[in-house]
């Protein structure tokens, strides 16, 4: 028998398309970010922490979440990595180009980290602890994206 | 407590690419292994747990496509998505839960038909992360670099994980990945993602394992030795990570602790004699060392340099070659479960270690180690 020409059948361009809800307190925080350029979080009324994004339950306490509060925009980064490595972008299909900085930032006010791109241009200052501010895009959707990035200041 | 032992478990061979072989094809091979080493026929069997992902395998119900190869025609079949310790410890439950006598647990993945950072990537949340591009290793470089942050280990230090565990592979007849290497090399690996190497990476595998859970009334009427469950639990953290402390696995330190407790052992450094762990990242071997209590925080890398992982040590790790050596999502967990039992049997062969009478065997399901399943398995009741 041959090798392998013949024993691989590919699944080919077809897409799987996907509607996701994103949720009333998903939606108050984009509404947010796209229109006022504003972070918001939720508080658990419970324990009090503040979560970053948002999603209506504060697991630990297992309680419902109402209660609004704005956080940032400056933060501070609590990890990051810098990728080097071209991996394939599932937004676009394509390999995204080399090197960027992902980051968990630590918002002021919030107690959970937010993750997002971080500005790379000067690599001695992405250090845990750096001080930060986002970056906002000038056409805002409501999505992670209202943030471009999020940018080491001195 | 009723108890329940496993008697029988069998292994593929983990390879990059098993291209001539489909996930029905690594099921047979697996199950038979396990059926001929516990001395059984399907026939033995009176139910099936088979582990898989969805997406990993690229269809749903993916569960329904191994089960006549796992010998499932017939009988009570049911399926478990996520690390295959998990799967195993639901044929654990089946056992106990009087039911049941002969459970067979299988766990498969080919990340060779996938991309992997694509499939990780979808594993994260749809609204806020994932259009970002993250996938494991860029979530895991970030939890390096918390660990290392906070300990002060350094990536020299972590890459001798990779050198132990690619050297102890060379006397594993199924691992993927046996290599000697020196720190350096691993230093001068590509740089994936700071502070990860290429060579600090578990690599892309196809690989499907077995193992026979049996209840104390049959498990001593087959050809093996049963070796005990005495202890098994499971923890979960937060799904976000911005809601965890990366640095360090507080759902791990909770498992082990309750599968400590449950087993009796109050003392588990000097009561466990070897250890295999989910080793995805070779930092993730040292922070799940100090998490499962064999060292202090930050300072396995110093039990390490010391060579009491090594075969020959003290306490040895991954004698297999852990993950480092061969990563079959889904199935790595069940391979470090089969691992300790040839070990506690005395026929794990050219990696066999010394003193093997309790071991403990990890698994992880979810990203940068969300949920932990710790078993403690032993020679004696």
């Amino acid at each position: 028998m041959a090798d392998k020409d013949q024993l691989i059948i590919e699944s080919g361009e077809a897409a799987q398309p996907f509607k996701y809800a994103v949720g009333m307190p998903g939606s108050k925080f984009f509404a947010e970010t796209r229109d006022n350029k504003r972070l918001m979080g939720e508080k658990c009324p419970k324990c009090g922490r503040v979560y970053v994004p948002p999603r209506g339950i504060c697991g630990k306490c297992y309680v419902k979440m109402d209660e609004w509060v704005e956080v940032g925009p400056l933060g501070v980064i609590g990890t990051f990595t810098i990728l080097r490595f071209a991996f394939i972008d599932p937004e676009t299909g394509h390999q995204k180009p080399v090197p960027y900085g992902y980051g968990f930032i630590k918002l002021d006010g919030a107690d959970t980290l937010y993750q997002h791109y971080i500005n790379i241009e000067d690599e001695s200052k992405i250090k845990i602890g750096a001080r930060v501010e986002p970056v906002w895009a000038e056409n805002r959707k409501g999505t992670t994206r209202d943030i471009e990035y999020f940018r080491v200041i001195d | 407590m009723d108890r329940a032992a496993i008697i029988g478990v069998g292994m593929t061979k983990i390879e990059a690419n098993k291209s001539r072989e489909t996930f029905a094809d690594m099921a047979w091979e697996a199950v038979n292994k396990a059926l001929d080493d516990a001395g059984m026929t399907i026939a033995d069997i009176d139910n099936v747990v088979t582990t898989s992902s969805d997406f990993w395998d690229g269809r749903t119900i993916s569960c329904m496509a191994v089960g006549d190869a796992s010998g499932a025609a017939d009988k009570n079949i049911s399926c478990i998505e996520g690390d295959g310790t998990y799967g195993a410890f639901y044929g654990y439950m089946r056992a106990l839960s009087g039911s049941y006598k002969t459970t067979l647990v299988t766990g498969h993945s080919k990340g060779s038909q996938g991309v992997s950072s694509l499939l990780t990537n979808a594993a994260f949340d749809p609204i806020y992360e994932r259009g970002l591009g993250m996938d494991m290793i860029s979530a895991c470089a970030m939890q390096a670099n918390a660990y290392m942050n906070k300990t002060g280990v350094t990536p020299e230090q972590a890459a001798l994980v990779s050198v132990k565990n690619h050297g102890n592979a060379l006397k594993n007849p199924v691992a993927q990945l046996p290599m000697k290497i020196s720190v350096g090399d691993v230093m001068k690996s590509e740089m994936i993602a700071d502070p990860l190497r290429k060579l600090d990476c578990s690599p892309i595998s196809d690989g499907c394992c077995a193992v026979v859970i049996a209840h104390e009334a049959v498990a001593e009427k087959f050809k093996k030795r049963p070796i005990w469950v005495r202890g098994l639990a499971f923890r979960t953290d937060a799904f976000f990570f911005g809601d965890r402390d990366l640095a360090r696995s507080n759902a791990l330190a909770a498992a082990a602790q309750d599968a400590y407790k449950m087993a009796g052992i109050t003392d588990p450094k000097k009561e466990i004699d070897l250890i295999e762990l989910y080793d995805a990242f070779t930092y993730q071997e040292l922070l799940w060392l100090e998490e499962m209590g064999f060292a202090e925080y930050g300072k396995a890398t110093e039990l390490l340099a010391q060579g009491q992982f090594d075969i020959d040590g003290a306490l040895p790790v991954n004698a297999s070659g852990g993950l480092m050596a061969g990563h079959p999502v889904i199935a790595a967990g069940l391979y470090r479960i089969a691992e300790i039992v040839l070990q506690l049997r005395g026929e794990a062969g050219a990696h066999q270690v010394k003193k093997a009478k309790t071991g403990l065997a990890h698994g992880v399901n979810g990203l940068c180690g969300q949920s932990h399943c710790v078993w403690i398995l032993d020679q004696e009741r």
